[in-house]
């Protein structure tokens, strides 16, 4: 059975060039990263190039897609939120055609690599960081301190707040990768049963019926991960960026 | 005990840590069934609290499932 890791490694397809010690190259992560950006563009371009008030079906795709973002944005940051609205819309689109790109057989999933991931968590922290201290000064240190705690045990609480501040980026770049690379590895091991069972001759391909079964299955189920996770990261991108702009809890 | 062997039943231990995460999603979505029984309309405007619950509560299923990755291959 072959390593259910081979997928994941990263090819050079093209050395570009090095500074400083350091070797720039084109890899297979840069080209999915490159085809996930076209195909968006290209997507939503061809949804969008000839509007119709009675929408075909591409530009109704177009459309739910827009308002799906539309609408978690407005409900969870408000009006003033709206602004937040691209960047919240372009980390969707890229996550999720990013995992439902990886669902392809042979094709490289770039989320499930923790750099990838981590990037765009660190990223958006960083933006809240930036954000809250424009918005608010140093009053947006508040959100450490939770309105209405008895103030004997308020360093305590403040001490929990900033260490669960802290997590969070560890944990929105690790929950997408640990759910891509846990699922794509589940499926290979299945795909190797599968494999293995039906090179033991005429039971083993009617034993082999199960696992492939439970591939199928766990197909199905991937691809609602792959929603479920670009859905998760986009609004929980959402509700950090809310305690930027509304620290009071 | 050779190193190894440790580490590869340190990352079997690790692994249980992602059990107390199906727990707390699975109370998670029992909990919004429950509410949602009793009263479907308010249902939809909770769903999204509840999926933003069971992600945190994975998350910190995810994490053991990283120490055990990183104690099998590095």
């Amino acid at each position: 059975m072959t390593d259910p890791l081979h997928q994941f490694e990263i090819h050079v397809i093209a050395p570009l060039f090095s500074i400083f010690g350091v070797q720039f190259n084109f890899t297979n992560a840069a080209l999915f990263m490159l085809v996930i950006v076209a195909i968006i563009c290209a997507l939503l371009y061809a949804a969008f190039a000839n509007p119709e008030l009675v929408p075909s079906r591409l530009q109704s795709v177009g459309e739910v897609w827009y308002e799906f973002v539309h609408n978690m944005v407005r409900q969870v940051m408000g009006e003033d939120g709206m602004k937040f609205f691209p960047l919240v819309f372009s980390i969707f689109s890229f996550v999720l055609v990013a995992n439902m790109l990886g669902m392809f057989p042979y094709f490289f999933t770039v989320t499930s690599h923790v750099i990838v991931t981590a990037a765009l968590a660190v990223f958006v922290i960083l933006l809240v960081i930036t954000v809250g201290i424009m918005r608010h000064g140093l009053g947006w240190f508040r959100l450490f301190a939770p309105h209405g705690v008895p103030i004997a045990i308020l360093p305590f609480i403040s001490a929990i707040e900033v260490i669960s501040f802290l997590s969070r980026p560890v944990s929105l770049g690790l929950r997408l990768f640990g759910n891509m690379l846990a699922g794509h590895i589940v499926l290979k091991v299945f795909a190797g049963f599968v494999v293995s069972l039906s090179a033991l001759g005429i039971t083993g391909i009617f034993g082999a019926i199960f696992p492939l079964g439970m591939a199928v299955g766990l197909t199905a189920l991937e691809f609602l991960v792959a929603f479920l996770q670009a859905f998760v990261f986009a609004i929980l991108t959402c509700v950090y960026l809310n305690d930027a702009l509304h620290p009071g809890h | 005990m050779e190193a190894d062997a440790a580490k590869l039943i340190g990352a079997g231990i690790a692994c249980i840590g992602m059990g107390g995460a199906g727990v707390g999603v699975g109370i998670i979505f029992g909990n919004y069934l429950v509410g949602a029984l009793r009263n479907p309309s308010a249902a939809p405007a909770q769903f999204t609290n509840a999926l933003i619950g069971a992600a945190l509560a994975e998350g910190l299923g995810i994490f053991s499932l990283v120490i055990a990755l990183l104690l099998l291959f590095t």
